[in-house]
């Protein structure tokens, strides 16, 4: 089955704005995250940081940065748990689907008003700290608005969901969609019925995956976990290639 | 035995004059760009004084270097690997901009611009991180020449160790300038406080630098260094220190401090150490005993046995010839009177310091008695016990022992060679009261006095047969590569991004940018200015008049920052 013929079945069975929505749009995200992230490295190695602005402001920042960090960093693990893991292997564990949705929403939305709380801060402090403020470039800008836009969509719907309803088993239908991406044979016919909220919240979520590469957010890929494994001191010969210009054929430098 | 060569320099301190040279020079050729305003890469510091940035010395607060744990073995003062991971949003002991100062210019523009008026018009003082007028209240060397110390002078760190009641005395009796560059230390707690790994030693040299593309900005590099000598460009986000300036030193060039400085103090050469006693000497139990156990990491470069081993670990030929000419070397470990600053950080720093005499000196002529009597200079040392414990705070971890030997060898020195400058025989019984021989005190006086710029600075070049790659050796255009000398400004993503210019080019840039702007943000009608610094008298570079046809005050052609 080809791209197209995919694409044209899924228009007659969703409508062709699901098909677009559905397939193209994480396709398209998704790519452009991948190829972005590689663009960015070979590129903008020097650009590649996560840009700190604690040496302005400590007083907001030591509150807001980890509330929302680690807030971030549960919300990630609940999506891997949500997203990645096929119902059918937490039921295989034996845990039952109330289990489960009492543990998700507890948990998420603990870390979920930790992020948004510290993202607040982190917000108020950039807007209201001069320095703060004067160090925001235009890409920062539109980073926090698809950041802001991902979190609260997400937040939203899980709380409409389970204050309003009595909760909604996105297990049945977003987490198979996801992965289905992922097995390249695309189902936009199970994202259709989704609540609103959720499909608003995946929409902002592959927006700002196709964001993501271009703005500052590119530091979480470069998290140092290997601190916890490579030794203290580091001994680096000097760079065959030195400076940033390569030497002429016959010029290159060897190491003896 | 694993053999390592290590750049090192050492400052004579009775020399140093305070004038900044230094500190200036180094400024402008490396951190002469936004965002580093605030960065001395070198400074000089009045002391007794705060120091930079303010009290940098009290490693309760700020948590740098390193420390033994209950076992004996050396942890950093700041945490290990995982808690430096759990506060790596928000690092808890990261000195605020306040502690070093709030970098300003002047609204010069004022000053020319301003209308016919009664009063002088003055150049307000702006701020180069916020753009808004700022009241000036603390610099790089604020306490310069004591400045103000009847107010913060008892903020000084190492004063605070020295007995309370001696310290008025102290301040009238004694002041001295301790120049500071980064210590490219043998056991960097800095290196070892990078999450990312950015920050490595040089295996051929030992300069410790930060991978400008790997820094991701973290900031735990700024904690871990005890000394405060790396620093964050809140511009770029990387950390940024001392390079010792490698492009210089690898083309055997002394470094701009040392180049430039006016009462050539600094003595810059090669050290061979064995690395494997490293950790051991840095995990020494008493912190008095550091000093001796980093003296004896270092080899001697004329022992056989080092010699073959450096050619083993394949140290070129004359990268030993330069030890063993090393001033390094003789000030170190042949005359002994060079000492490292704060060994009790543990880091093993590699600039090391000859304490000043003067203050000893200064104290007997006051008295009215011969200042060059070598009896009088001993009888002194042993009884000014306000300098020398003050010195051994700095140098020795508060052992009086070594600063009181070096004072000695230093008072001999004058006095055995007042008498052959005035014609006198001269006295055998002086060197041999401090342990050196007739010849040994004449050569290091020599060193100390007379040395040219080729004994004061022996620094092999890189090999010959790699120089064509060196960043600044001019077989090639140092300009020559893709997007040319036109690179540079704002890539996409921020000041600098889109790869790393060469650094003759980067410098070359920065400069043109700092002398072509004088507004602290960058002023939107930049191209079409001119700095009359720069304007050599001849012809009319465009920008040199406001455009024709304004309004009648004149003030229509700037833009308001």
């Amino acid at each position: 089955m080809t791209w197209t013929t995919a694409l044209a079945t899924a228009g007659e069975e969703t409508g062709t704005g699901g098909a677009l929505l559905w397939i193209a749009l994480p396709y398209l995200a998704l790519t452009v995250f991948v190829l972005g992230h590689v663009w960015r490295y070979r590129y903008d190695k020097f650009g590649w940081t996560t840009r700190s602005s604690q040496l302005y402001e400590n007083r907001l920042l030591r509150i807001g940065s980890p509330l929302f960090h680690f807030g971030i960093l549960v919300v990630l693990l609940g999506h891997i748990g949500g997203l990645l893991i096929p119902k059918s292997w937490t039921e295989a564990a034996g845990i039952s689907e109330h289990a489960y949705h009492v543990t998700a929403v507890a948990l998420g939305t603990i870390a979920g008003i930790a992020t948004l709380g510290g993202m607040t801060i982190l917000i108020y402090r950039r807007r209201t700290v001069g320095p703060v403020f004067s160090a925001t470039t235009r890409n920062d800008k539109a980073m926090y608005f698809a950041l802001a836009a991902a979190i609260t969509l997400g937040l939203a719907a899980t709380v409409a969901a389970n204050v309003l309803d009595d909760g909604y088993d996105y297990r049945e239908t977003i987490s198979p969609w996801f992965r289905s991406v992922f097995y390249l044979q695309p189902d936009p016919a199970l994202m259709a019925d989704a609540p609103l909220l959720f499909q608003l919240h995946a929409l902002s979520a592959l927006l700002l995956f196709a964001v993501w590469p271009f703005t500052r957010l590119v530091h979480m890929l470069t998290a140092p976990v290997g601190y916890l494994t490579r030794p203290y001191i580091v001994y680096r010969s000097r760079d065959v290639q030195l400076g940033a210009h390569a030497p002429h054929r016959g010029w290159e430098r060897t190491i003896d | 035995m694993r053999v390592m060569a290590q750049m090192a320099m050492v400052m004579n301190l009775d020399k140093c004059i305070g004038c900044h040279t230094c500190s200036v020079t180094c400024k402008q050729a490396w951190t002469n760009r936004t965002g580093v305003e605030y960065v001395w890469f070198n400074n000089v510091e009045t002391r007794p004084g705060q120091g930079y940035p303010r009290r940098y010395e009290d490693q309760e607060r700020w948590r740098g270097g390193w420390e033994l744990n209950r076992r004996g073995r050396l942890k950093l003062k700041a945490g290990g690997r995982f808690s430096k991971l759990i506060t790596i949003f928000a690092n808890p002991t990261l000195p605020a901009l306040d502690d070093y100062y709030e970098p300003w210019t002047y609204d010069y523009r004022t000053l020319t611009n301003a209308p016919l008026q009664e009063h002088t018009p003055v150049a307000r003082p702006k701020s180069l991180i916020s753009g808004k007028d700022m009241k000036i209240g603390w610099s790089a060397n604020w306490d310069d020449n004591l400045g103000g110390s009847s107010d913060h002078g008892d903020k000084d760190v190492v004063l605070q160790e020295v007995s309370e009641k001696i310290k008025l005395e102290f301040e009238q009796t004694f002041m001295f300038y301790l120049p500071r560059i980064c210590e490219h230390c043998l056991n960097p707690s800095c290196a070892a406080s990078c999450p990312s790994g950015a920050i490595y030693k040089r295996t051929e040299d030992g300069i410790v630098l930060v991978d400008q593309d790997r820094c991701r900005g973290w900031r735990m590099c700024v904690t871990g260094c005890p000394y405060k000598k790396v620093y964050f460009n809140h511009r770029t986000g990387k950390a940024e220190k001392c390079t010792f300036c490698f492009p210089r030193v690898e083309v055997g060039l002394p470094t701009v401090c040392a180049e430039t400085c006016v009462g050539r103090l600094r003595y810059i050469g090669l050290v061979l150490y064995d690395a494997d006693r490293v950790l051991q000497a840095a995990a020494t139990p008493d912190e008095t005993g550091l000093y001796e156990a980093q003296r004896r990491v270092f080899l001697d470069p004329h022992d056989a046995d080092v010699i073959a081993a450096a050619e083993r670990e394949g140290i070129p030929r004359d990268w030993i010839d330069a030890a063993q000419r090393s001033p390094i070397h003789s000030l170190i470990n042949t005359y002994r009177v060079a000492l490292p600053l704060h060994p009790e950080y543990r880091t093993l720093p590699m600039v090391w310091y000859i304490p000043p005499l003067s203050p000893v000196v200064d104290a007997v002529r006051d008295t009215g008695h011969d200042a060059e009597d070598h009896r009088n200079l001993f009888a002194a040392v042993d009884n000014l016990r306000i300098p020398v414990d003050y010195l051994a705070q700095l140098f020795t971890a508060g052992d009086p022992a070594p600063v009181d030997a070096v004072l000695r060898r230093l008072a001999a020195m004058r006095a055995y060679m007042r008498d052959i400058n005035l014609g006198r025989e001269p006295d055998p019984a002086i060197p041999q009261a401090v342990g050196m021989s007739e010849e040994e005190m004449y050569d290091m006086y020599r060193l100390l006095a007379l040395a040219k710029y080729d004994e004061r600075y022996v620094i092999p070049p890189a090999h010959a047969e790699q120089a064509h790659d060196l960043e600044e050796l001019a077989t090639e255009c140092s300009l020559d590569y893709e997007g040319g000398p036109g690179m540079g400004g704002s890539g996409p993503f921020g000041e600098g991004s889109g790869g790393a210019a060469p650094i003759a080019v980067e410098n070359y840039l920065a400069l043109r940018d700092r002398q072509s702007s004088d507004t602290p943000a960058a002023p939107v009608d930049k191209g079409t200015r001119v700095n009359l610094l720069n304007w050599d008298g001849k012809g009319q570079p465009p920008g040199l008049f406001p455009p024709p046809g304004n309004g009648s005050d004149g003030t229509e052609g700037e833009t308001r920052p």
